[in-house]
């Protein structure tokens, strides 16, 4: 089991190492600002990648959050036209996301068709019904947007942890307590490690299928309220791509694609790195974007190889 | 037909053929609809030695999607899926515009381009095929990193006119033979090329026994690793074929947007035709079939005066009903509750 923990090791070890790189390239880089930056302007896509994560751990994809994270935003902002308050609207979105995901689950389980084209079929509905609420970007006016805002949790040095972050680690435990704590968690690990099996062994598959989905959908809901608050608008093409980025966390945090291992955990660093990257390639300002993609990528390669390399000596390898 | 899998219950009904009838049928609704929203939808002319009409428009705009889908069927055929077109589509469009600018003849660049279609294909069957890892996390990272790549060939010629005239790229991608658009003559050719390749070579019988069951596939003696890497070079030069008329079709390169989403449409092209993502079937004429599908939809909608915004939700709707339908599972669920109601009803009406 220790040797599952080692892609998480050595991603926290390449976050630090390129941290480090990054305090000896620029000055002022290493300091508690730059990494509560980089927490703060990641929250939404770490939350949204810890609902990913449990979608993944369980042998499936959900390819709707991106989606998910703009619908999400666009209604908060036209309900926030109607005078609601961003907490009411938060409320009833988190409320959609889990039944659009349960929904997503059931459809996947009960008519037996890959979680990849239901969540894609997901992706465009959502994306859709962004464009159906508004073609425009809207402000969220409400007086809360700020005072969520000014809600910061200072750290030595003279960086500062900002709401949205702190609403990430709240997020973080709690999907910690699920997936190690309870028997729904232990559901997931058996049926993503095998699936016959777990159903031999009495895990309910079509229960656990769309619980998971339903978090999934919570969570990419939960990203989306964080990322219109943190950026108190809502814009119909937010989180367009989000659902990779999120699958790349995912993988950069040691879960195993294929189900059953890897840590919820492992989601926050792998969305630190990718935060990191970016920022890494902001500071030096004579780089453009197409890098970001392309170290994402490069890293994203060192890492599918290593976890491979290990998987390789963890189980037997099959005839094919 | 699957060559070492148990014989299905109704192996008897030929192969193909029943999975055909949802997209036919999706659309034939889909015309319909149009048939009566617009009586003029089918009207067919010809205007300055080509043909026009709604109907050729539809072929025309799903040609780069079926061509994709064709390369995407066959990877999907070998249990794969392949989620880098997109980005091959970029790279490829960067490549061409870049050697145009590099003074190379068209025709050498069209080649070189194509090659990069091929070593893009490459790349992703070696992840697959030779480091063994998954298909859909091994073309992740081209994805991921390749439009990266198209923005950097892009800066190669930084500061000059990225726009480029080709009389025989534009040619290819909108010009027309006699009276038919030359993309379709283009598609059909690249398809019957296709065709010929998986129903009439041992490769193609190879292709859908890997997909089938890899083990006993294996035991007969199937070299499964060069078959995948062959699937995904196959699949990286149908992107690359794509690649090319969209990109001579917009005259210049544009990494950033060129094909955004056509990963996700041509896997649903390659679903909606019938095509199963646990993989031993190619259906080629159901993936052609599917891109048109998807097509008709969003030239039905644009023509229809709905707004364009309802594109997205009508598309997912129509594409969930349709695999609602090839779903067993599903349409017993239905069968189910209908006789439930029709027994209701007899039993109150003695």
């Amino acid at each position: 089991m220790k040797r599952t923990w080692l892609p998480l090791a050595a991603t926290i070890a390449v976050f630090v190492a390129l941290f480090g790189v990054g305090g000896a390239l620029y000055n002022h880089f290493l300091s508690t600002l730059v990494l509560g930056d980089i927490l703060g302007d990641n929250a939404f896509l770490i939350i949204a990648a810890i609902g990913a994560n449990f979608v993944i751990l369980s042998g499936g994809i959900d390819l709707s959050l991106g989606s998910m994270i703009g619908f999400v935003g666009v209604v908060m902002a036209k309900l926030d036209m109607f005078g609601w308050h961003p907490l009411a609207s938060g409320a009833l979105m988190l409320a959609f996301g889990a039944g659009f995901g349960a929904l997503q689950g059931l459809v996947i389980d009960f008519c037996e068709i890959q979680p990849f084209i239901v969540t894609l079929a997901g992706l465009f509905l959502l994306r859709g019904a962004c464009f159906m609420v508004t073609l425009d970007s809207l402000p969220l006016r409400h007086p809360f947007v700020s005072e969520f805002a000014a809600v910061a949790l200072p750290l030595p040095g003279d960086g500062f942890l900002a709401s949205s972050a702190l609403a990430m680690f709240a997020a973080l435990a709690v999907a910690v307590v699920i997936a190690h704590k309870t028997s729904f968690g232990a559901d997931v690990y058996a049926m993503g490690g095998d699936r016959t099996s777990a159903a031999l062994m009495g895990v309910p598959i079509r229960a656990t299928t769309v619980k998971v989905y339903a978090l999934g959908g919570l969570y990419s809901a939960f990203g989306g309220v964080i990322y219109a608050l943190y950026t108190s608008s809502g814009y119909p093409l937010a989180g367009s791509g989000n659902e990779l980025s999120a699958i790349a966390a995912v993988v950069l945090g040691g879960t195993l694609l294929t189900g059953g291992i890897g840590l919820v955990v492992g989601a926050l660093f792998g969305g630190m790195i990718l935060g990191l990257i970016a920022t890494l390639i902001n500071f030096n300002g004579s780089l453009n974007g197409a890098w970001i993609m392309i170290s994402s990528g490069v890293l994203l390669f060192a890492f599918i190889v290593m976890q491979r390399a290990l998987v390789g000596s963890l189980t037997p390898r099959s005839a094919a | 037909m699957r060559p070492f899998a148990p014989p299905s219950p109704n192996a008897s009904t030929p192969r193909g053929a029943p999975r055909l009838v949802w997209p036919l049928l999706a659309l034939a609704l889909i015309f319909t609809v149009d048939g009566i929203i617009s009586p003029h939808f089918f009207a067919i002319r010809i205007v300055e030695g080509r043909l026009f009409g709604n109907l050729v428009d539809v072929v025309y705009r799903a040609t780069p999607i079926a061509i994709i889908a064709l390369g995407m069927a066959v990877v999907i055929g070998t249990k794969g899926i392949d989620l880098s077109v997109g980005a091959i589509v970029a790279i490829v469009g960067a490549t061409l515009d870049w050697r145009i600018h590099m003074g190379d003849p068209h025709i050498v660049a069209l080649v070189i381009a194509l090659a990069a279609g091929l070593v893009c294909g490459a790349w992703n069957g070696l992840l697959v095929a030779v480091l063994d890892i998954q298909p859909i996390i091994a073309t992740l990272i081209l994805m991921v990193a390749g439009r990266g790549i198209g923005l950097m060939i892009n800066l190669i010629y930084e500061g000059a006119d990225p726009s480029f005239v080709s009389p025989l790229l534009q040619g290819l991608s909108t010009g027309h033979l006699g009276l038919i658009p030359t993309r379709i003559v283009v598609g059909i050719v690249l398809w019957i090329a296709l065709w010929a390749l998986v129903r009439r070579t041992a490769f193609g019988l190879f292709l859908e026994a890997v997909g089938a069951n890899p083990k006993a596939a294996a035991l007969a003696g199937v070299e499964a690793r060069a078959i995948k890497f062959a699937a995904y070079i196959v699949c990286g030069f149908m992107a690359a074929a794509a690649g090319v008329i969209l990109t001579a079709d917009t005259h210049t390169s544009d990494p950033v947007s060129i094909g955004l989403y056509s990963e996700l449409d041509a896997i649903l092209a390659v679903v909606i035709g019938g095509g199963s993502l646990d993989g031993g079937r190619i259906y080629l004429l159901g993936a052609v079939l599917g891109a048109v599908v998807i097509q008709a939809l969003t030239t039905s909608i644009l023509t229809s005066g709905l707004p364009p915004e309802y594109n997205l939700v009508v598309k997912a709707a129509v594409v969930l009903v349709v695999l609602l339908l090839q779903s067993a599972r599903a349409r017993a669920a239905v069968a189910r509750l209908a006789t439930r109601r029709k027994s209701l009803v007899t039993r109150r009406t003695p």
